[in-house]
């Protein structure tokens, strides 16, 4: 039962065709595995490159059973394809939050897994890897095994940010982060330039949430202007009287607006512009702005708007993502001024400062970490290119989950345990039947 | 709040209806072949939707067994949706009687035969709704896939017959014809997004149906007027298409 079909993750680059499978049961999934020479698993396609495009791809999506939860502890597993907006529908009325979250909940908690997200939580809770209390997954030759920090830990931490080169995630189980309310007590500060925002992330680093939304457009003084966004769960008692009245633990009213079409790159950016503006020009927003806000805008922005990925257009767009340690900001800054003098990317750019973090594979270290959007043209990718070798120079690395181009040079250099990672590959998945076409892009599985 | 009965409930059809309506709180039971994979879905929607869920084991094909099953059953149902149903192959069936048979007793006789006992209940009880997936591949044959077709044909007459029969009692029958649906018996097939409906379109299509009583439903408009078309085509003209 093998269907092809074209298919893109989020960035809608590259475009591939491969026979994509589902599988509902242990068993369905072991044919498939048994049967195919090259697959990779796939969630809900949220990675923006090729981490999970292969020849044959194996989606989680059918395999989306809730398992277990413990509502006196806070302890949940569910079967690789829940999404998280489905796991949040269930924990937040019960007083329960994911421990970490990333900027989307249209993920599943494979995929989760895999890229080992980071949210804005980082400096405090770090990856979500940290919150997992045991994961299985079924190896090459179709064994399904438990691992952990303590069981085949070595299994678990390539498992972890291992974009699913290890095996395919059939089950997850972790601890969820006890809410009293499901507002986000929120704190925004409108920043002059770079060297202010770099001040305030390191005043604010008591605030378990921490984001900042940079206007990548702008030169000179007031490079590096910003919105810095600060948040904690709210209290019982700092939501007034109508929130109460609806209920401390209500879930956020559904409302989201589709993209129907693939629309010109311009479209996406004047929206950003105007959100921005909106922000930083607001008259009531002097300097700081307190609110108790629902976690969806505070989380989630952009899940408003369905398929806002279209708003780049039919070439599609990558992400860049790197991450450069705190000692060589002016690696940071020597990035972002090559940016906006560019003038290529999105408008906006996404900074966050992450926590010590010393896993195998998993993206996050201690430093700063940027994010923008790039619309594919001609000479982009030389473009990139250029950045990852001031990005290698200070010590830095790409975000595989986000990357659709690099070169294997720059994860090879970039992640220091990559030797080690591709050793415990080739334990699990000795013939690397578990490969896509990021992993022979990057070297990491044969070609 | 009323249960519902699933006959036929690992497909990913019944999955789509279970959690539709246990959104709705009704209570759900599981009945199929797969008890293993059944556990996990009922635990899965106690814990989203807070509801009770059974499994029970249920065999479409042993039809000595269907009278004990429905006696058995944890608790009544008020609803019941029979959803099991087997595409098969039509040019295997036309050579080899096994394939055939299974085509009709899957999509016709083994409905047929647990329907029978719930709807005298019913009829007793003078209330119920029952529902039943046919297809729009009984409203007439093609050389594609008569054998399927034939039995949902079948099916289809079944079910009209027994609206006919139990308005009466107050017991109400729904027909749902979906037409491409995509699901795993179609996964291997290229079908027009026009006329393929999600099994989710298809759970809320018969939720609705059963809450405002509707008699027959096409889950996608245009197949009404579709089957329309072909209906009426001259037999003398339709016999030489390829359909």
């Amino acid at each position: 039962m093998q269907m092809k079909k074209k298919i893109a993750n989020w960035g809608n680059y590259p475009v591939m065709e491969t026979n994509e499978v589902e599988f509902r049961s242990i068993n369905e999934l072991k044919q498939f595995v048994s049967s195919s020479t090259s697959a990779i698993a796939r969630g809900n396609g949220r990675c923006y490159g090729d981490a999970s495009l292969s020849d044959v791809t194996i989606s989680t999506l059918k395999f989306d059973k809730i398992l277990f939860f413990d509502k006196a502890n806070g302890i949940f597993e569910c079967q690789s394809g829940v999404t998280l907006d489905q796991i949040l529908d269930v924990i937040v009325p019960e007083g329960w939050f994911l421990p970490v979250t990333p900027g989307t909940k249209f993920v599943t908690i494979g995929g989760v897994v895999a890229s080992d997200v980071h949210g804005k939580n980082h400096h405090v809770d770090g990856a979500f890897s940290r919150h997992v209390i045991e994961l299985s997954l079924m190896l090459s030759n179709g064994e399904i095994v438990i691992c952990n920090k303590n069981k085949r830990a070595d299994l678990f931490e390539a498992t972890c940010g291992g974009m699913g080169l290890t095996g395919i995630i059939v089950s997850v189980e972790f601890q969820l982060k006890k809410i009293e309310t499901s507002y986000i007590n929120e704190k925004k500060i409108k920043v002059d330039d770079l060297e202010e925002l770099l001040e305030l992330f390191e005043a604010n680093k008591h605030y378990t949430y921490s984001v900042a939304w940079i206007d990548c457009l702008k030169k000179g003084k007031g490079f590096g202007r910003s919105v810095l966004m600060l948040g904690e769960h709210a209290k019982l008692n700092e939501l007034n009287d109508a929130q109460k009245a609806k209920g401390a633990l209500a879930l956020p009213k559904k409302k989201s607006i589709n993209f129907p079409i693939n629309l010109p790159s311009f479209v996406l950016n004047n929206f950003t512009v105007k959100l921005f503006n909106f922000l930083f020009y607001h008259k009531n927003f002097k300097k700081e702005k307190h609110s108790i806000i629902p976690y969806e805008p505070f989380f989630y922005p952009l899940d408003a708007i369905l398929h806002w990925n279209r708003g780049y257009g039919k070439k599609g767009f990558v992400q860049y993502q790197f991450v450069i340690p705190f000692e060589n900001k002016e690696g940071l800054i020597t990035i972002l001024k090559k940016i906006s003098d560019k003038g290529w990317g999105s408008f906006l750019a996404v900074l966050k400062t992450f926590g010590e973090q010393t896993d195998l594979i998993s993206f996050p270290i201690a430093g700063y970490t940027l994010a923008l959007d790039f619309p594919v043209r001609n000479g982009l990718f030389n473009f990139l290119d250029e950045l990852d070798e001031i990005v290698l120079q200070y010590g830095g690395r790409i975000y595989l989950s986000k990357d659709a181009r690099m070169k294997a040079n720059t994860f090879w250099k970039g992640y220091s345990n990559s030797k080690k990672f591709t050793s415990v590959i080739e334990k699990y998945n000795p013939q690397t039947k578990f490969q896509s076409v990021q992993s022979s892009r990057l070297s990491i599985t044969a070609q | 709040m009323s249960a519902v009965l699933l006959l036929g409930a690992s497909s990913d059809m019944a999955t789509a209806i279970a959690r539709k309506f246990a959104q709705d709180k009704y209570d759900i039971i599981l009945a199929g072949r797969n008890v293993q994979q059944l556990s996990e879905f009922k635990t899965d929607l106690e814990i989203r939707y807070k509801i009770r869920a059974e499994v029970v084991k249920f065999d479409a094909l042993d039809f000595a067994s269907h009278e004990s099953f429905y006696k058995n059953l944890p608790f009544h149902p008020g609803i019941t949706i029979c959803i099991f149903g087997y595409l098969g192959d039509q040019q295997k069936a036309a050579a080899d009687w096994s394939e055939t048979e299974n085509i009709i007793q899957s999509n016709f006789t083994g409905a047929v035969s647990i329907l029978n006992i719930i709807s005298e209940d019913y009829k007793l009880k003078r209330s119920g709704v029952i529902a039943g997936i046919s297809s729009v591949a009984g409203e007439r044959g093609r050389q594609s896939n008569y054998i399927y077709g034939s039995a949902k044909a079948g099916f289809t007459a079944y079910l009209s017959g027994l609206r006919n029969s139990l308005h009466k009692y107050g017991v109400h029958v729904i027909t749902i014809l979906p037409g491409f649906v995509y699901t795993k018996m179609t996964a291997d097939l290229k079908l027009p997004p026009m006329l393929t409906a999600t099994p989710e379109q298809i759970a809320s299509a018969v939720k609705k149906a059963v809450q405002k009583k509707q008699n027959v439903i096409y889950v996608k408009w245009m197949w009404r007027w579709i089957m329309f078309t072909i209906k009426s085509i001259p037999e003398s003209f339709f016999k030489k298409l390829k359909l």
